[in-house]
């Protein structure tokens, strides 16, 4: 831990809060309507897509309406790109002659691809064409991120609206975020990471013959294409294996900074889109707030965990300055891999630049709790802002329970049905990881997947069932994930991990568009303030503590006290 | 559900072809326009020979060549196929494969001084980190000037003119491209630079 480091992190922070307010007021005006600074060169493509599909964005959806919407397009991308991933063998692209992905795993990367998740079950460079990679991954890089950012505007419709029975238009809600906010994105900054090294070719592969006279093989692609919106949509599911740990996906340290900013870069900014649609910004900036202090915190224990040297190398004349190098690489060093895993799984991003599975217990643990908080440390775009959204209702209603008032939030009534749904949200995260998790742990068949024994197989198990139900996508590396148990459970634990979050969502941005305003009184609980971001933070702190604390102390932290005893699995 | 289906079919194919085709064709044209040499993957090359990418590292074993560190890569430096050992840090595979390595550099490596850097007997994330950190690149130096019959300095000079700073004066970590090295070593490469493929 130097200065060096602490500097680099400071101007990861700083570029992330100033970034906000510019791209938030952006989306904002593009998420309602409004005219934006695109609109002259967007606006015909826009309308005449809408034509073309048969959309008419002024007939706006009653919130069943909406969803219903949701579920059949994600359902028709999701059978796309199995079909995709089934027939590659026979479609264009695919110079280095792929054959078709097995069922089970073109299963589970359809629905990762569908939810958001980006889950790697599969290995890039061996398993998918060029055209799978383009046509289907990065089709659904940006659909599933669209989905997301068109819910958080449905919900945020649903506080800003007064007595509506409708809370927006589906279709034309995807096509604007992706047509103003996620392709001119992705198309800049796939230059930029081009012009820092990384490869965009049709071509499969180079042969070169190394320095010693020996043949190797370069995995090659349009690799750019993919991954700046891999980054950009929360996606993170790599052109290659190892995703941004290659040279190839993130060569430098500036494109490695380029990456690590998209991954919060519009997760963060729609808090203050959030405010701007809501009428009052300084929502937006708690919300904000809460989120980084979380985000803050977790950086900091992670780049000390890391800067420590393994113990059991040290007795064997290993230079302890270095800190944990394994599994990550020289350009980035200790403090860069920190910062990316926290980033990474608060965001619910799931790209990653070093192997989470060699980090330092505490390491794993910081990337491991973000997850279990339920993604909403900034989280998924769209999805993290959404789970915020539940995280307040039940703050509020727990606020409202400890002065004797009913809750409001933004001038609405909080009533019992807002809470029952936000409830049944925040339970999908202990379902999918304690209850498949804890399947996963006891058969047979899931056991088969671990890795390493001891404290760690535990965490590479609860960190597969997080990352899947939290529709995250990092991995601990070492777990087998490639069976057919694995690929199918750790499918069903992505789509109860989105699904069962976004149809709550909807249902409350429907209940709460019906409803009228509620003048603000002296007994209304002001939502801007440190008070309530401090139980904002408390409420999700506590939930998550209830209940992950028992397993994470059986591995993370049991693991973390074995360390330096000399016990090893 | 059916009222959905015609404007979500519609939507799905215009949006594939936009996201999926589209898009990706037009950066893979514009980054061969503006980036040809990136674009290809930084490739080198040597007498007409495609050597490698200064961005993929490849295995160097022979003692008058800088050696790149430990990889997980397939059967080691796979470009085709990148990987980590993703071996948890309380591991007996792994201290094992530590301890073993550390033998190693020790038995190749008696004139260099005090403890074995951590980035040798460590597999990095990729398998194919074309870096080391400079103290570990010139850590190296004595066996190589001694297998080459040169003066250290000279050595310590190759390696300390292909040390890159923080990128910018700020990001990242200060580093040595093995390959650069090697090639420059070899006496290969001119010192004014090298040949790149498309430029």
């Amino acid at each position: 831990m130097d200065a060096a480091g602490l500097l680099q992190i400071l101007v990861f922070l700083a570029l992330l809060v100033a970034l906000t307010p510019l791209l938030g007021g952006f989306m904002a005006r593009a998420l309602s309507g409004e005219r934006t600074l695109l609109t002259p060169a967007l606006g015909p493509a826009e309308r005449g897509l809408c034509r073309l599909c048969g959309i008419r964005p002024d007939e706006e959806q009653h919130w069943t309406g909406y969803a219903l919407s949701l579920l059949a397009f994600n359902l028709l991308g999701f059978l796309l790109l199995y079909a995709i991933l089934r027939a590659q063998a026979w479609l264009p692209l695919n110079p280095a002659g792929l054959p078709a992905v097995p069922a089970d795993l073109a299963f589970n990367t359809a629905v990762s691809f569908m939810t958001n998740t980006n889950w790697q079950a599969y290995g890039g460079e061996t398993t998918l064409s060029h055209f799978s990679q383009m046509a289907g991954l990065t089709v659904q890089n940006f659909l599933s991120s669209a989905t997301g950012i068109a819910v958080l505007a449905a919900l945020v419709r649903g506080f800003a609206r007064r007595s509506s029975p409708t809370i927006g238009n589906f279709h034309s809600d995807l096509i604007r975020i992706v047509l103003y906010v996620l392709l001119p994105l992705a198309l800049v900054s796939a230059l930029v990471l081009v012009w820092q090294g990384v490869p965009q070719t049709l071509l499969a592969h180079v042969d070169a013959t190394t320095v010693e006279g020996g043949r190797q093989v370069i995995a090659q692609g349009p690799v750019a294409s993919q991954v700046a919106i891999k980054q950009l949509g929360s996606n993170g599911g790599g052109f290659f294996s190892i995703n941004s740990a290659h040279p190839y996906e993130n060569p430098t340290p500036v494109s490695n900074l380029v990456e690590m900013l998209f991954i919060l870069m519009i997760a963060a900014a729609l808090t203050d889109s959030f405010g701007r649609m809501v009428g009052d910004r300084r929502q937006g900036w708690a919300l904000f707030a809460a989120m980084a202090v979380v985000l803050v915190a977790g950086i900091a224990v992670a780049w000390w965990a890391e800067a420590q040297p393994n113990p059991a190398f040290a007795a064997l004349g290993v230079d302890p300055a270095g800190g944990n190098l394994e599994g990550k690489e020289m350009r980035f060093g200790v403090v860069n891999s920190a910062l990316w895993a926290v980033a990474t799984t608060a965001a619910s991003n799931g790209s990653v630049n070093a192997m989470h599975d060699s980090f330092m217990p505490l390491g794993g643990l910081v990337a491991l709790v973000n997850m279990l908080l339920g993604e909403v440390i900034f989280g998924g775009v769209g999805t993290g802002l959404y789970g915020m959204l539940l995280f307040v209702i039940v703050t509020v209603f727990i606020a409202g329970l400890m002065v004797g008032r009913t809750p409001e939030y933004l001038g609405k009534k909080i009533e019992a049905r807002e809470v029952t749904l936000a409830v049944l949200a925040v339970l999908v995260t202990p379902v999918g990881v304690l209850g498949l998790g804890s399947l996963a742990a006891v058969l047979p068949v899931g056991l088969a997947s671990v890795q390493d024994g001891g404290p760690h197989g535990l965490t590479e198990i609860l960190y597969a069932y997080a990352s899947a139900t939290g529709n995250n996508g990092s991995a601990f590396g070492g777990y087998g994930a490639n069976t057919l148990y694995q690929n199918s459970v750790l499918g069903l634990a992505m789509l109860i991990g989105r699904f069962l979050v976004i149809i709550p969502a909807l249902a409350v941005a429907g209940s709460l568009a019906a409803k009228r305003a509620v003048p603000a009184s002296a007994g209304t609980f002001p939502t801007h303030g440190a008070l309530f971001v401090g139980l904002l933070v408390g409420v999700i702190l506590i939930v998550g503590g209830l209940t992950f604390f028992p397993v994470l102390a059986l591995g993370p932290v049991a693991e973390q006290l074995l360390l330096g005893t000399g016990t090893l699995f | 559900m059916l009222k959905d289906l015609r404007p979500a079919v519609s939507l799905l194919v215009v949006m594939t072809v936009l996201t999926g085709l589209v898009y990706p064709l037009t950066v893979t044209g514009l980054a061969g326009l503006l980036f040809p040499w990136q674009a290809a993957g930084s490739l080198v090359e040597r007498g007409g020979t495609t050597v490698g990418s200064t961005l993929i590292a490849q295995p160097f074993t022979r003692p008058d060549h800088l050696q790149p560190r430990p990889s997980a890569a397939g059967e080691g430096y796979d470009a085709a196929s990148s990987g980590a050992s993703n071996l948890g840090p309380t591991s007996k595979a792994l201290v094992e494969r530590v301890a073993a390595r550390v033998a190693a550099l020790r038995a190749a490596n008696p004139d260099s001084p005090g403890v074995v850097p951590a980035e040798l007997v460590t597999a990095s994330g990729s398998g194919l980190d074309p870096h080391l950190s400079p103290a570990t690149a010139l850590w190296q130096a004595p066996r190589i000037a001694k297998a080459r019959g040169l003066p250290l300095d000279t050595v310590r000079a190759v390696i300390e003119r292909h040390t890159e700073g923080r990128q910018w004066g700020l990001l990242g970590e200060p580093r040595v491209n093995v390959l650069l090295v090697n090639l420059e070593l070899d006496g290969l490469a001119p010192a004014g630079g090298l040949a790149r493929i498309g430029q």
